[in-house]
This record gives structure tokens, C-alpha cells and sequence, in this order.
């Protein structure tokens, strides 16, 4: 290797690089760090944001953004709580009943959102940024309504719980859920045509269209999938507390867009990997454990966070100037 | 009164001598129409002028005096203004903001909006036209904000005024309007240089008229002087036309029929019929409508009403690009970056978007027949790539477009709609774009070629459609009719096959 692939693969790697730089450092510094409960404590903790990040990756690189994935969180969570405590009570159902119902519902109120936003943004060029923005407020407000104001409690059965608390061997279920995730995200957006089209389309939507290619279908799927997530990541999270509230996910969109933006997914639309993503989370996971391990103030952690993302953001336009 | 005038006036670009030795010179009080054809160096000339460049030789003087500019600016203050055909205004300020950006009259540290006012109605006033200075730009019609351009740039009090074809996105009507300004302007003692491809508007607004052709400064005259047939000579010479391989031939069968296709303001009743492995040119200048006949031919654009049918079969008033694909055709768009390729993304990547379900079993892509196809077009095409999984904005004008090209070729199209394939890419590539539509029409694909060059249909085309704003306005034959003939039809003028 010269020394300029050498540099190349060093702005390639750099989350990488400085996963592994930081992984070596901990283990020697604290001896808790490397032990296998830790490991998959980081990745439990990390599978609820870590979902709604693979979606996220999807907009963010069809050239979007969804700033409401918290607020979806919240308004999942209530829908197949309020089902699971009042529907068995007025209609005589089951409560597993319920709650399949409740799920089936809350992930079509999903799907219907994903397609509003590409809707908005497609056939009125309103741009996603403020859509979803607005829908932040929209959903979290219903979410109250929905939940009256109080967390609705222990009204789930005992096997929706265990989404959120199980395990398989040593494995906790969400930790499974994040990587199977991942394996689909990496799946579509490397062998399938839709992952095609969703590259093409934040590449240059324009070029696209006149390929042939469906944009606004694309976008559908882009907005869709990434609200899907937030569903699946409220109930690992409902049932991690055996609850719902319309407090759940509050700030998530931080978080979730950091983890897609530190893993090298570019703002502008057309480049990102799934694996970068899982990099990204996995470095704020380990980041903040390594924090949480060094009695590092939760308000420090929250001013490292955000120097991290814009350190991430920095180095993107980096390796943007290093390659033009 | 004062004089510009140059001196053996050189540009050399790399690979291309622009100007030649250019020796002209342009007088005050008189609006001096400069022609040429695409590549004629008129464009160069104007930018040595600005400042934009400097000559590689030679030298220029105001009144005597030599000058150099090394920046735009240093130009403005020499007293050279120029005013482009794309709008420079800031659509959401006023006309007075914009006339004075950067310099509002102050009063202490704040904006002084009433004398601001007062200035620019004052210089509004001077050219003749009722335009308020509190008018938020994006208010005014296009001759008004082209107007409102002069008066910025007379703002400056200029000695040299040089106007870039003003009139390319005005409607008719509006030209009129524009001119009264230009002739007001000849009152004062400045020297405006026109230039202009509208052939019709030279004797309107010109006192003189130079020519330059292939870099060379061929005559200067009095407008009162010259046909328009002297003027189309003096641009085009005689220019030897090269001619199709004699193999290249339309076939009988009809392959799309399009029958008065209307979209308002675009293009009127546009109807014409394509043949089996016919190369079917579409002249006319610029804002003639052939782009936007194009897109609503492909589905890209809506149009309102009139059929399309390829192969006996109407496309209907829904068809996308995808669904036109699916019926055959393929479209090379003009603007090949912005719409053509997608640049970010890799030369495999970009040759396979269009033919995406021709490389794909269902959902799953497949990475093979991928790599066949991306490989097929840069063999056929003879792509130049460092590596096919490199970006596509690493290659050349030319290539890029063989890529927009294979794109669409690996769709296995039988109907190719080109967008003005030649601009902006060099002679060798010219020739080999040339070479793909006549191997595709040898295939049995029909082409359909949009070009401003005129040469390059006479050349390319087994038949020619005239169209002149929004309406085909005549079909000639190349064989039947030289460059000098078409040019005047397509400025508007009878068909003339003598």
C-alpha cells in the first residue's frame, strides 16, 4: 500500500479505527469493561435506538429525514397498552387478543405516517425536516390523549414482555433483534433493487426519475420502514418497564440520527452503509458505558455526546474534500 | 465619443484556439451586434472584455489607453459592465436593493432607504420605463428584471455595455419593450456590444454587425448593408457538411406516431411519425420547445392534450419514464449532470439504473449480469475508465456522456430520444456519439437527435423536423438543403429547398 491508500483507508475506517482504539483502551483501564455481561449489556442498551438507526439510515441516504421517530415511540407504546387494558374489559377478548391487536395497529398507523411524510414531501415539496418536525408535537400529543396523561401500567401479557426482557442463553432478545435488523437493512440496501433505488434517489432524485425509477415509492419505503423501526423499538421498550407512556422515546431523534451520521451516512443524500450505522452504535454504546463506568456525570456525557457528533460531521466533510 | 478596439487578440485553451488574432473595434453611440455560431469565439471575446479571462496574446484598448484586467472587478472599474442572459437578481429584494447591492447610500451606519429610492427611480427614469424601485424583484415580469439588470449595470456609469443575448428568455412581446430600453441607451456616449443568436432581431436593434467564425474575425459592416443571407454566409462560410455512412437508413415501418401533441406555453399541435432505424434530427434554436417535447414525449413532463403510440400503441396521458421504458424508449437528457447521471455514484452503478429490472431476478439484484452490462457498454462505447467502480464525476465531458449513453442502451431500447448529446464534449467524442445512434439505427433503433449545432443534424440525420416556438414548422431533407437554408428556416424563415 502507498501512502495514499493508506490514508484513504484510514478515512474509510475511522469509526472503525477508533472503535477498536477505544475498546483496547477501556479494557485496560477498567477492568469491567471486557467481560461478557458488558458487552451484551452495551448492545441491549443500544438495540432500542439502534432499530429505529437502521431505519434511519434508509431516509437519510434516499436524501430525507425523520425527525418524529420519538414521538412514534411514545404513540405505539400507548396504543398497545390502552388496547391491553381496556379492550379485554369492553369486549370481552382476550388480552393477548388485544395485544395483537394493538400491535397490528400500531404498526399500521406507522406505515400510514411513513407514506404521509413522503406524500407531504413528494407531491407538495415541503421539506421533510419540517414535516416530521411538526409531526414530533402531532404524535406526541396524541400520545398523551391516547394515554390520558398517565403511563399506562402492567396491562401487557406476560410473553409481550418478553421482547423486551428475554433471553436466549445468555443473549437478551433486543441485542438478537438489533443485529437481525441489521442483517435485513444490510441485506436490502446491498442485493435488492430497493436498496438500489434508495441510493439512487438521494443521489440525485432528478436522474433517477428519468431512469425509470419510482421515487415516490421509494421515499414511501424509505419513511415507512424507518417508522416500522420506531414500532418495533416501543415495545422492547414497553416491555422492558411494563408500561406505555407518551414519555417514551422523547429526544430519541438525537441519538438515532448521530449513530447514522457517525457511521459515515452522508446528510446529503446517495452514500451510507447499514455496517456503518451498526459502528456508530456501537461506538456511542461503548462511549457512554465507558462514561457510565468512569462516574462521568450524566450532564458531562451529554456535552461529550454532542462534541462526538460534531466531531462525526466534521470528518465527513473530511473525507468528502480528501476524495473530490 | 470613444472607441474599444483590439489588437491581434489571441486566446489559446488547451487544445483549442478560441480567438485568432482578432482585430475589431466598436464605436459609442451605436448598439454593435457581434455573431457567430456556437464556437465562433464571440463568447471568448466578451470575457477577455469583463475580465472573466485574459488573452494569451494581444491587446485591447479603450480610447487609446491599453488595458489588462486580471478580475471581473478590476473590469468594472474600467467602466466595462456586462449583463448575462441568467438572471443575476436576488428575486426576493427590491428593485432598488438589488440595483444598489452591496453599496446603499447610508446615512450614519443604517440604510438610507428614502434616497435609495429616490436613485434608483432616478436611473429607471433615464431609461425610459415606469418600473417602481420599491417592487420586490419576483414580481416583474422577465423583460422588466432584464431591464432592471441594465439599470444596475448603468449604474456604474459604464463606457463598454455588453449585452449576452438579453433576449433568450423573453416572449415576444416583452422583446419589443426591451429594445426601447437599448435605444435609449444609444443616447448616451457608451459603447454597447449585442450579442445575439436571433438573426431576426439584428436589423431592429444593430447599427453594425461583426462576425467572427472558428475563432477569426471575419467582416464588419453596417447593418443597413447587409441580407440577412450576407449574414448567415458571413457566420457559416462554407462549411463542408461530412455525410452518413449510406447504410444508415430509415426503414418503412412506423414506429411511434405522436399526433398533436399540445402542452400551453411549451409546444402547439406537434405531430410527426418516426420510423423503424430512422435517425429523425428536430432543428431550432434555443427555447424552441424541443426539450419539453421531449420530456412529455417520455413521460417526464404532463401535456395537455394531442396522443403518443408507439408500435400502433397509445401511451396515454399517465406515462412516467418508467412506463415509456417499458414501451422502448430511452432519453439522454440535455442537462447531463444534473439529470443524466448521478454523479456521487460509481460508472458500474450509473450504467445500470435505468436497465435496473434487466439486472435483477425480481427483488434481488444480480451482481453478474450487473457486471456484464456495465462492462458491455464500456467495451461498445469505448469508455475510457480508470476503474468502473470509480465515481462518475471523475471522468470527462465526453465520457459522461457515453455513460448516460450505455445507461440506456442496456435497456435495449427501440426508440433513443438524444437532448442535445454534443455539448460540451470534444470533437472525437462528438464523432463517436455520432457513430453509436448510426450502429443503434443499423440495429434497427430510431433515433430521435435534438441539436442547436446545425452541421451536426445535416450530418447525422436521415430527416430534419424545423421547429420554431412550440410548432414543427417544416421537414427538410439533408440531402435537399444547406446549412445557410436551414439556419434561416429555423430563424423563422420560409422552407426553401431550391
Amino acid at each position: 500500500m502507498n501512502k495514499n491508500q493508506v490514508k484513504n483507508f484510514v478515512l474509510d475506517h475511522i469509526i472503525e479505527i477508533l472503535l477498536i482504539a477505544l475498546v483496547v483502551i477501556m479494557s485496560i483501564v477498567s477492568d469491567n469493561f471486557l467481560t461478557v455481561n458488558n458487552i451484551l449489556n452495551i448492545f441491549r442498551n443500544q438495540a432500542l435506538k439502534g432499530v429505529i438507526a437502521f431505519g434511519m439510515t434508509l431516509v437519510i441516504i434516499s436524501g430525507q429525514i425523520d425527525l418524529s421517530v420519538g414521538s412514534t415511540v411514545a404513540l405505539a407504546g400507548v396504543i398497545v397498552a390502552r388496547f391491553c387494558r381496556d379492550l379485554p374489559g369492553a369486549t370481552g377478548m382476550s388480552v393477548t387478543m388485544a395485544c395483537v391487536l394493538g400491535i397490528i395497529v400500531s404498526v399500521i398507523v406507522a406505515i400510514i405516517m411513513g407514506y404521509l411524510y413522503a406524500f407531504a414531501q413528494h407531491k407538495f415539496n415541503m421539506p421533510a425536516f419540517i414535516v416530521t418536525l411538526a409531526s414530533l408535537n402531532l404524535l406526541y400529543g396524541l400520545a398523551g390523549m391516547i394515554c390520558e396523561g398517565f403511563p399506562i401500567a402492567n396491562a401487557f401479557p406476560d410473553w409481550f414482555l418478553w421482547i423486551g426482557t428475554g433471553k436466549i442463553g445468555i443473549v437478551p432478545i433486543p441485542a438478537i433483534i438489533l443485529i437481525l435488523v441489521f442483517l435485513v437493512t444490510h441485506f436490502v440496501m446491498t442485493y435488492t433493487t430497493t436498496g438500489r433505488a434508495v441510493y439512487a434517489v438521494g443521489g440525485n432524485p432528478e436522474s433517477a426519475r428519468l431512469s425509470g425509477i419510482n421515487v415516490f415509492k421509494t421515499k414511501i419505503i424509505a419513511f415507512a420502514s424507518v417508522q416500522v423501526m420506531c414500532v418495533l423499538a416501543a415495545f422492547m421498550h414497553s416491555a422492558q418497564v411494563a408500561s406505555g407512556s407518551y414519555s417514551f422515546g422523547r429526544g430519541w431523534e438525537v441519538d438515532v440520527v448521530s449513530a447514522v451520521v457517525i457511521g459515515g451516512t452522508s446528510m446529503a443524500g446517495g452514500i451510507g452503509k447499514p455496517w456503518g450505522t451498526l459502528m456508530g452504535i456501537l461506538f456511542m454504546g461503548v462511549v457512554v458505558n465507558s462514561m457510565t463506568l468512569l462516574n462521568v456525570g450524566v450532564y458531562a456525557q451529554y456535552v461529550v455526546r454532542g462534541l462526538i457528533m460534531c466531531f462525526a460531521v466534521l470528518m465527513a466533510t473530511f473525507q468528502a474534500k480528501a476524495k473530490a | 465619443m470613444s472607441v474599444l478596439r483590439t489588437e491581434q487578440i489571441s486566446k489559446q485553451y488547451p487544445g483549442c484556439l478560441a480567438l485568432d488574432k482578432v482585430t475589431v473595434s466598436f464605436e459609442s453611440g451605436k448598439v454593435n451586434a457581434l455573431l457567430g455560431k456556437n464556437g465562433s469565439g464571440k463568447s471568448t471575446l466578451v470575457k477577455c472584455f469583463s475580465g472573466a479571462i485574459e488573452p494569451t496574446s494581444g491587446s485591447f484598448y479603450l480610447d487609446d489607453q491599453e488595458l489588462h484586467f486580471s478580475s471581473t472587478s478590476e473590469a468594472n472599474r474600467m467602466g466595462f459592465a456586462t449583463v448575462y442572459q441568467e438572471m443575476s437578481l436576488v428575486p426576493s429584494l427590491t428593485v432598488a436593493e438589488n440595483i444598489f447591492l452591496g453599496r446603499m447610500p447610508k446615512k450614519g451606519k443604517l440604510i438610507d432607504w428614502k434616497k435609495a429610492d429616490e436613485m434608483a427611480a432616478e436611473l429607471l427614469e433615464k431609461m425610459g420605463v415606469d418600473i417602481d424601485p420599491k417592487q420586490i424583484v419576483s414580481r416583474l415580469s422577465m423583460w422588466q428584471c432584464q431591464v432592471v439588470e441594465i439599470t444596475k449595470a448603468m449604474s456604474y456609469n459604464p463606457k463598454v455595455l455588453m449585452l449576452d443575448e438579453p433576449t433568450s428568455s423573453l416572449a415576444t412581446n416583452e422583446v419589443e419593450c426591451l429594445f426601447n430600453v437599448v435605444r435609449e441607451l444609444k443616447k448616451q456616449d457608451i459603447i454597447i456590444i449585442y450579442i445575439s443568436h436571433k438573426l431576426h432581431e439584428i436589423p431592429q436593434i444593430s447599427d453594425t454587425v461583426t462576425v467572427l467564425r472558428d475563432g477569426l474575425y471575419i467582416g464588419k459592416a453596417d447593418t443597413a448593408e447587409l441580407s440577412n443571407d450576407d449574414i448567415i454566409s458571413m457566420m457559416f462560410g462554407e462549411t463542408q457538411i461530412r455525410t452518413r455512412p449510406a447504410d444508415v437508413v430509415a426503414g418503412d415501418e412506423v414506429i411511434m406516431e405522436v399526433e398533436h401533441l399540445t402542452r400551453k406555453n411549451k409546444f402547439e399541435d406537434v405531430s410527426f411519425q418516426l420510423k423503424k432505424g430512422e435517425v429523425l434530427g428536430i432543428a431550432g434554436m434555443l427555447g424552441a420547445g424541443r426539450t419539453e417535447l421531449l420530456k412529455s414525449i417520455f413521460g417526464a413532463d404532463p401535456y395537455d392534450s394531442g396522443t403518443i403510440k408507439v408500435n400502433g400503441i397509445a401511451a396515454g396521458k399517465k406515462a412516467t419514464p418508467a412506463s415509456m421504458k417499458k414501451m422502448g424508449l430511452g432519453l439522454t437528457p440535455e442537462d447531463r449532470k444534473q439529470e443524466g447521471l448521478i454523479l456521487i455514484h460509481s460508472i458500474k452503478d450509473n450504467l445500470c439504473y435505468a436497465s435496473m429490472d434487466k439486472t435483477s431476478h425480481g427483488w434481488l439484484e444480480d451482481k453478474k449480469l450487473r457486471d456484464e452490462a456495465a462492462n458491455k457498454q464500456v467495451e461498445d462505447l469505448a469508455i475510457k475508465i480508470p476503474d468502473i467502480n470509480a465515481a462518475v464525476s471523475s471522468l470527462s465531458g465526453g465520457n459522461q456522456q457515453k455513460v448516460v449513453v450505455g445507461n440506456w442502451l442496456n435497456t435495449k431500447p427501440s426508440i433513443m430520444m438524444y437532448d442535445e448529446p454534443s455539448r460540451g464534449i470534444d470533437v472525437n467524442a462528438k464523432q463517436q456519439i455520432f457513430e453509436i445512434m448510426w450502429e443503434q439505427s443499423r440495429q434497427g433503433v430510431s433515433t430521435i437527435f435534438v441539436s442547436s449545432e446545425l452541421e451536426e443534424l445535416l450530418e447525422v440525420c436521415n430527416r430534419i423536423l424545423i421547429m420554431y416556438s412550440g410548432r414543427i414548422i417544416g421537414e427538410v431533407y439533408p440531402e435537399e438543403i444547406n446549412i445557410n437554408q436551414l439556419y434561416s428556416v429555423c430563424m423563422g424563415g420560409p422552407v426553401n429547398n431550391e
